[in-house]
C-alpha cells in the first residue's frame, strides 16, 4: 500500500473525517487516520478522554464515520472489553454473522493509558479480549493544559513540572509502557511514530490479524506542549526516531524485531533543541542532565538491539487459553 | 489590591492556611490550582505530587495528613466521583484534609466545562454510609480565598474532610482583591493538646505519641478496630456528627445582603448569588423589599438560620444551577413557614439578574412560579 492508497482507503468508508478541532500541527489526526485506514474490516472505536475525544465530538458535530464510544478517562479498555465480549456472544448465538469480522480499536492518550487507564488496560490485556489498543503518546496531559504524565520525558518542563530555580523540569524517567504491555504476553506489541506512516500502517495490519489483544504505542507531537512551530511536527517526530529516543520496533509472540534502523544515530540534543519544553536544559548548570538523558537513550538502545538480535522469544506466547475461557463465559 | 483568578485565590488561601502538601490530577476547570501549587510549594519546602488518578490523589492527601502535614487536593465532578471512597475513609479515620471541587455540568463528562452546582448533594452524601463532612462554597474570588482558609481551619478543628465547592465560572474569573489577614488554626500535634483519643482535637501523626493503627474499619476511641460491637462504631459516627451540630454557629458562614427587612427572600449560594445580588439591587431601586442570603456553608445545613428568615418573609426563591438539590434540606428546615419556590437550570448557563427578577415578581404578584416558561421564553429569544 502506498500513501495515496492509504489516504483513499478504497477498502472502506471514510472513518476519520474533516471538521475536527485538533490544532494545526497536531500529530493525532495523522495517527488516527493511518490506523483506521489500514484496517480492512468494519471498525468500532472506543475512545478514552483526551484531545482526540474532545476535539472530534464538539456538539453537534462529529468527525467519526464509524461507531464510536467514549465512557470516561480511566476505562476505555474496560468499555472495549464489554463491547468485544458482547459482540462475541452475539456471534456465538447466531445474532450476528460469524464470517464478517469486526475490528475493535481503542484510542487513548498517554494520560489515559500510562496513568489513569493503566489498570483497565492491564485487566483487558490479561483477559485476552481481541482488540487493538493504540496509545497516542504526546508525552503530557495536553487537553487540560500541559501537565506532566508518566510518559513525560526526564527534564521536560510542563505546568506541573515547571523548570525554575528549584527544578529542572520533570525529575523522573518516563515509564516504559511498551514493556509493560509486553509483560502481559500478548501476541503483538509495537512502537511506532506519526513520522513513519508506512511503519505504523504495517504494524496495525499485523496487530489486527492476531487472535488476541494487541497494543501499539505511537509517538505523537503536540506543538503547544512541546513548543515548536506547527509545521515542524513530523520532522520533530522523525528526529525522536533518528536519535533513538523513540525506536520503532515490535514484539511478535515474544520476539523483538527492530522495524526501522536510523541510518545514523543522532545526538539527543538534535531532538531536544527543537522544542521549547527542553530549552532550559541548554542553559548553564544543566550539562549533567543533558548527559544523563543521552546516557539513558544509549543504554535503552543497546538493550533493545540486544533483544532484537537475539532470536529467542522473551515469553511463551499465550495460546488459545484466554480466548477459550472468554468464549465459555460468553 | 491584586487582580487574581479564582483558582489562584484558592491556591493562595491554601498556602496561607499552612497547606504544605498537594496531590492531584489534572482536570478542567480545577487544573490551575494544581499548577499554582506546583510552582509555589517547592520554595516553601512543601511537597507537590501529581498522581496517576483522583483515587490516588486523595489517598496521598490522607497519607500526608497522617504524616503530619496540612494537605489538599482539587478536582472537578468526574474526579470527585472517583474520590468518594476516600472521602468516606477520611471521615471514618477522622483525617483532616481539604478537597476542592470546581463544579462543571454533569453527570459523567457532562458539559465540559460549563459551570454547575450539581455536586451539592454528592459532596454531602457521595460516599457510602453515614459520615461527618463539612461543605463550603464561595461566590467571589475574595470569598474563595477566605473560604479556602476556613476549610483548612475547620478541617483541623473537627478532624473531618472539608469540601470546598467552586464552579467553572468562579474558578476562572478574575477580580481585584485585597487579601485579608485571617486567623489560622494550627494543627495540635503535641501531647499538650489533651488525651490521645482518636478523633480528639489533638492530632498525633505517625511518629508522635503511641503507635497508630489507621484503618477504615469502625473503631473505638483509641482507634482500635471494633467491629464485633456495632454500637461502638455508631457512637463514633454520632460523636463526629454531633460535634458539627453543636458548633454549628462557628461552622456556618453566610452573607446577609439586605435581608434584614426583606419581605421576599432569595436563598442562594456560590456563583448564583452574583445575579441574585444584582436582582436585589434593581428591585430595591423600585421599592420592592427583596433581600438575599448568600450561603457559604452548605453542610451542615444552616437550618436555624434559614428557619428564622422563613418566619419573617412571605416567600423564598431558591435559584440553583442544578435541578433542585439544596432546596431539599431548606424545605425540611422551613417546614412550611413560608412558600419556597425552586428555580433551576442545568444547561451550563448562569442565571441572569433579569431572570431572577422575573421569577421573583411572578412569586410576589402571582403567587406561583412557572420556571420553565421563564427560561424557555428567554432561550427562544422572546
Amino acid at each position: 500500500m502506498n500513501i495515496k492508497e492509504l489516504a483513499r482507503n478504497e477498502n472502506s468508508e471514510q472513518r476519520f473525517l474533516a471538521g475536527h478541532s485538533l490544532c494545526r500541527g497536531c500529530g493525532i489526526p495523522i495517527m488516527a487516520r493511518t490506523v483506521l485506514n489500514s484496517i480492512d474490516t468494519p471498525v468500532v472505536v472506543v475512545n478514552a478522554t483526551g484531545c482526540l475525544e474532545v476535539a472530534t465530538t464538539r456538539y453537534p458535530t462529529s468527525a467519526w464515520g464509524v461507531p464510536w464510544l467514549h465512557v470516561a478517562f480511566e476505562n476505555a479498555a474496560a468499555a472495549a472489553s464489554g463491547v468485544e465480549s458482547a459482540y462475541r456472544s452475539l456471534v456465538k448465538r447466531g445474532k450476528l454473522p460469524a464470517d464478517e469480522k469486526v475490528t475493535f480499536v481503542v484510542f487513548g492518550g498517554d494520560g489515559g493509558t500510562y496513568d489513569i487507564g493503566l489498570q483497565s488496560l492491564s485487566g483487558a490485556l490479561e483477559r485476552g479480549h481481541r482488540f487493538l489498543y493504540v496509545c497516542y503518546d504526546n508525552e503530557a496531559y495536553m487537553n487540560t493544559g500541559i501537565q506532566r504524565s508518566s510518559a513525560t520525558p526526564f527534564g521536560a518542563s510542563t505546568t506541573t513540572s515547571p523548570a525554575g530555580t528549584k527544578s529542572f523540569g520533570k525529575a523522573q524517567q518516563r515509564k516504559d509502557l511498551t514493556s509493560i504491555a509486553v509483560a502481559h504476553h500478548i501476541p503483538y506489541v509495537g512502537q511506532s511514530s506519526i513520522s513513519h506512516w508506512h511503519d505504523l500502517s504495517q504494524k496495525v495490519k499485523k496487530a489486527v490479524a492476531k487472535d488476541g489483544p494487541s497494543f501499539l504505542n505511537v509517538l505523537s507531537t503536540c506543538q503547544l506542549g512541546w513548543q515548536h512551530e506547527p509545521r515542524e511536527a513530523v520532522k520533530i517526530a522523525q528526529l525522536a526516531v533518528d536519535t533513538c529516543f523513540w525506536p520503532l520496533y515490535e514484539i511478535e509472540n515474544g520476539r523483538y524485531n527492530l522495524t526501522h534502523r536510523p541510518p545514523e544515530k543522532l545526538n539527543i540534543k538534535k531532538w531536544l533543541s527543537t522544542q521549547g519544553r527542553f530549552k532550559h536544559l541548554f542553559e548553564n548548570g544543566n550539562e549533567d542532565h543533558l548527559a544523563a538523558i543521552q546516557q539513558q537513550v544509549d543504554e535503552d538502545w543497546e538493550r533493545l538491539l540486544e533483544r532484537c538480535e537475539n532470536d529467542k522469544s522473551y515469553f511463551e506466547p499465550l495460546q488459545e487459553t484466554n480466548q477459550t475461557t472468554l468464549s465459555a463465559e460468553a | 489590591m491584586r487582580l487574581i483568578q479564582g483558582n489562584e485565590a484558592c491556591a493562595l488561601g491554601a498556602l496561607e492556611a499552612g497547606c504544605r502538601f498537594y496531590a492531584g490530577y489534572p482536570i478542567t476547570p480545577a487544573s490551575e490550582i494544581m499548577e499554582w501549587m506546583a510552582r509555589k510549594l517547592p520554595a516553601l519546602d512543601g511537597t507537590f505530587v501529581q498522581m496517576e488518578d483522583e483515587i490516588a490523589s486523595l489517598a496521598a492527601v490522607i497519607g500526608a495528613s497522617w504524616a503530619g502535614k496540612k494537605a489538599m487536593t482539587a478536582t472537578s465532578g468526574p474526579g470527585f466521583s472517583l474520590m468518594q471512597e476516600h472521602v468516606g475513609y477520611a471521615a471514618m479515620t477522622e483525617t483532616p484534609c481539604v478537597i476542592v471541587d470546581s463544579q462543571r455540568g454533569g453527570p459523567s463528562t457532562g458539559l465540559p466545562t460549563l459551570p454547575s452546582q450539581g455536586d451539592v448533594m454528592q459532596a454531602r452524601w457521595g460516599t457510602h454510609g453515614d459520615h461527618a463532612v463539612i461543605v463550603l462554597t464561595a461566590s467571589s474570588v475574595l470569598d474563595t480565598y477566605v473560604m479556602t482558609v476556613k476549610a483548612f481551619n475547620l478541617s483541623e478543628t473537627y478532624r473531618v474532610p472539608v469540601v470546598l465547592l467552586l464552579d467553572a465560572t468562579i474558578s476562572h474569573m478574575r477580580e481585584n482583591v485585597e487579601l485579608p489577614e485571617l486567623e489560622i488554626v494550627e494543627r495540635i500535634t503535641e501531647a499538650e493538646g489533651g488525651e490521645d483519643i482518636f478523633g480528639n482535637r489533638a492530632f498525633f501523626p505517625f511518629g508522635v505519641g503511641p503507635r497508630k493503627v489507621v484503618t477504615g474499619l469502625a473503631h473505638d476511641e483509641k482507634g482500635k478496630p471494633e467491629t464485633s460491637r456495632g454500637q461502638v462504631g455508631e457512637r463514633l459516627l454520632k460523636k463526629a456528627l454531633d460535634r458539627l451540630y453543636v458548633d454549628r454557629d462557628h461552622i456556618v458562614s453566610y452573607k446577609n445582603y439586605q435581608a434584614g427587612d426583606a419581605k421576599w427572600l432569595i436563598l442562594s449560594y456560590g456563583i448564583t448569588s452574583r445575579p441574585a445580588r444584582a436582582a436585589v439591587d434593581k428591585m430595591r431601586e423600585e421599592g420592592e423589599k427583596v433581600g438575599l442570603i448568600d450561603l457559604q456553608t452548605l453542610w451542615p445545613f444552616p437550618d436555624e438560620l434559614v428557619q428564622s428568615y422563613s418566619e419573617k418573609v412571605e416567600g423564598i426563591l431558591m435559584p440553583e444551577l442544578n435541578l433542585g438539590q439544596l432546596i431539599m434540606p431548606a424545605k425540611a428546615a422551613i417546614e412550611g413557614r413560608a412558600p419556597v419556590y425552586p428555580f433551576n437550570r442545568a444547561d451550563g448557563k448562569l442565571f441572569t439578574p433579569a431572570e431572577i427578577i422575573e421569577a421573583m415578581r411572578e412569586i410576589m404578584y402571582n403567587g406561583k412560579l412557572d420556571q420553565t416558561a421563564i427560561l424557555e421564553q428567554r432561550r427562544n429569544g422572546k
